[in-house]
């Protein structure tokens, strides 16, 4: 048959908030056409109809926060024969990476009465610490455009084009007029990964870093930039902990800001 | 009972077991067991193991501007929902009044997720559940019209987040005391059309899930949503039920109480005094049939749906209406919008306070509380979404279905029993969260 000789997708879930693969379903008018050049065929969001793998194209959401989704992803990487991460939790630990810095255990008797119960592990790490990743899309969410440009760029066998600068850059390439010059509005910018569309400044507020850490980062001098603007040590490690706060970058500056606060 | 067995039913005397090791079509992880002996099921687990990601434990010592970003990566279909509680409970903790026209902004914007998650719900999660299909893509190759005008209409939803709330998932235009930016007239002219074409959509929504046919099914619910004077609940409003629960939401702890169970992750809730309660799109249109617009309760009638309706293999018929309710109001809003002068009113924590949210996601109610301290940093946080509430109902209506239809073959009864669990859109991330 025809429809077997499309390549096989599977979306697969880790611990995430679902909003990466949603995302794959508010291609609202590009759905029926991907459905029609790869065959959907492990997406358990969308579908019961589970097809065996190997996958031609795994896209995993999530992070691993457990000691069963540890072993999973090997299994995932295994019927894999592409595997790209979806998200800001798959590619850095997410927003549950906050227990990084934290004793896990607090966490749980915080939640749960009866602690014993829950199994997870001390930190949320990235799928990239477990196995190799082929190609990491940074977001969280991640952008939907940018999404169909890897299934695309994978359909084509060719590189998706996809940038690794800053949110800076969108915004000149917008004509957005620079919150932090004009209007003192602290913005994560300069170090945070393009990907948005810039989107934060262009409604006057400062980018909060959903894409995680552009490449080479100067985190220590935006920092500085950030303290003339009235930001004070506990400001600065809260902002660089919050949804790519396992990104090392990140965290390496939330830590400096940490030592200095005591 | 040993005596009296027949030799048929010694035949199916063995123990019998109902299993879905992954759940399709619903939003995160989870499982089903059942077991039946003698028919009769002994065990109905609905198994949450989507890992807990600990935010109300992360919440603590993070500012109160930073709850409504944060809580929102609690769910990627239902993020304005965690915005809005956050920002109302940080409004009461903070004692600020918003204007009516950012109130209506927010109203608008929580039309588009509810038309959104909905839409999402009905065409591309429940539907094939009702025409016998693995997904809506199989679906979409017999009646690709069908699966196209549910896409255009998801879109709208989409869009109108995209307008008003800056991103469809994980909106970042809301913040405690209003907006960013407050959408320009224009801009929301730009809607108008689009909405218009929706309406008529919605009409043929309502008429093609009205058709389906529906499992004999009623339970005797107690029904739990906000209820306000004048409209269809969103926002704000009292606590009711239809077994006399009528409360201020700053008295939820006292009338609602979350337990652990070993095979979830997410925490079971009881009214104090009695047992389950169902919240979500049934219960709000048992106790506010009234509110909705003219045409809508005119749909409703001319479906055949009045309340109380307790079968909810019937809930996608009322999404369908609540949808053509959102549009509605999505229209009117647009229509006679003015652009508040300001964006947002100004907020400054001075003392310790507690502040509390209620706000109806599109499941159902969504409840908020965290303890501040003076320069505005939480204390402490606690968040019951929707899903967990609906857990314990969830599990009994498995164990009276299975009751009911032991008989079934053994495919057609799981995948009914699958069918009863996503008859609630459970959101299991959330659930979790």
């Amino acid at each position: 048959m025809r429809k077997n000789k499309k390549p096989k997708l599977a979306v697969w879930k880790f611990t995430s908030c679902d909003g990466c693969q949603l995302s794959l379903l508010d291609c609202e008018d590009e759905l029926l056409a991907l459905s029609d050049k790869v065959e959907i065929a492990n997406f358990l969001e969308a579908s019961r109809a589970v097809l065996k793998g190997p996958y031609d194209l795994s896209l995993v959401e999530g992070s691993i926060t457990t000691p069963q989704d540890a072993e999973r992803i090997h299994q995932v990487r295994r019927v894999s024969k592409l595997l790209i991460t979806i998200g800001a939790c798959a590619a850095s630990g997410g927003i549950q990476a906050l227990r990084n810095f934290k004793e896990v255990k607090q966490f749980i008797s915080i939640v749960y009465a009866k602690p014993e119960y829950i199994e997870t592990l001390n930190k949320s790490t990235p799928i990239s610490d477990h196995v190799p990743v082929d190609f990491e899309l940074r977001g969280c969410p991640v952008n939907k455009y940018q999404l169909l440009e890897i299934i695309a760029a994978f359909l084509n066998r060719r590189k998706p084009v996809i940038s690794a600068r800053s949110v800076c850059m969108d915004c000149k390439l917008k004509g957005t007029v620079c919150v932090m010059v004009a209007d003192r509005i602290p913005c994560l910018g300069p170090v945070t990964h393009a990907g948005c569309c810039a989107l934060c400044p262009s409604i006057h507020r400062g980018c909060y870093g959903c894409f995680g850490p552009k490449e080479t980062p100067n985190t220590a001098s935006l920092s500085r930039t950030w303290e003339k603007l009235g930001a004070d040590q506990d400001d600065l490690v809260r902002v660089f902990r919050s949804f790519n706060s396992g990104a090392e970058p990140f965290r390496r500056e939330s830590e400096i800001h940490e030592i200095k606060k005591d | 009972m040993k005596s009296k067995k027949t030799e048929k039913s010694r035949k199916i005397d063995a123990v019998k077991e109902i299993k879905v090791n992954n759940l399709a079509r619903v939003e995160g992880e989870g499982s089903l067991y059942i077991k039946l002996k003698e028919n009769i099921p002994v065990e109905v687990r609905l198994n949450i193991f989507e890992p807990p990601r600990f935010f109300e434990a992360f919440l603590r010592g993070r500012m109160f501007t930073e709850a409504i970003d944060m809580t929102a990566r609690i769910c990627g279909i239902c993020p304005v929902a965690y915005q809005m509680s956050a920002a109302h409970a940080m409004e009461d903790a903070l004692e600020i009044k918003i204007g009516e026209e950012i109130r209506k902004l927010r109203r608008l914007l929580y039309c588009g997720e509810w038309i959104e998650s909905h839409v999402l719900h009905i065409y591309l999660l429940h539907a094939p559940d009702f025409l016998g299909y693995e997904s809506s893509i199989q679906l979409a190759e017999d009646y690709p019209e069908i699966v196209k005008r549910g896409l255009r209409l998801k879109k709208l939803g989409n869009s109108i987040l995209e307008l008003v709330g800056g991103r469809a998932v994980h909106p970042l235009n809301v913040r405690v005391g209003g907006f960013y930016r407050i959408p320009l007239k224009n801009e929301l002219r730009l809607l108008k059309e689009e909405l218009k074409w929706g309406i008529e959509a919605c009409y043929e929504t309502v008429s093609w899930t009205s058709e389906f046919s529906f499992p004999e099914f009623e339970r005797d619910y107690e029904f739990v949503s906000l209820s306000h004077p004048e409209e269809y609940p969103f926002n704000e409003g009292k606590l009711i039920s239809n077994k006399g629960l009528d409360i201020p939401v700053h008295e939820y702890d006292r009338h609602f109480v979350e337990e652990q169970v070993k095979h979830s992750h997410a925490l079971h809730s009881k009214i104090r005094g009695r047992d389950s309660y169902l919240v979500g799109p049934l219960a709000r249109f048992n106790l506010n049939f009234e509110k909705l617009f003219p045409e809508v309760k005119e749909a409703a009638r001319s479906a055949k749906l009045l309340p109380v309706c307790g079968n909810p293999f019937k809930s996608i018929l009322v999404r369908s209406l609540e949808v053509l309710q959102a549009c509605l109001e999505a229209l009117r809003i647009i229509e006679q919008y003015e652009e508040p002068e300001h964006p947002a009113v100004p907020v400054s924590p001075t003392k310790e306070e507690i502040g509390y949210g209620c706000t109806e996601a599109p499941r159902g109610i969504l409840y908020h509380r965290y303890s501040l301290d003076e320069k505005g940093i939480i204390l402490d946080a606690k968040i019951v979404p929707p899903t967990s509430q609906n857990q314990k109902t969830i599990e009994e209506d498995l164990e009276s279905f299975v009751k009911k239809n032991y008989s079934l073959p053994q495919e057609k009864l799981t995948w009914q029993c699958e069918q009863v669990i996503r008859n609630y859109d459970p959101c299991i991330s959330c659930s979790t969260h």
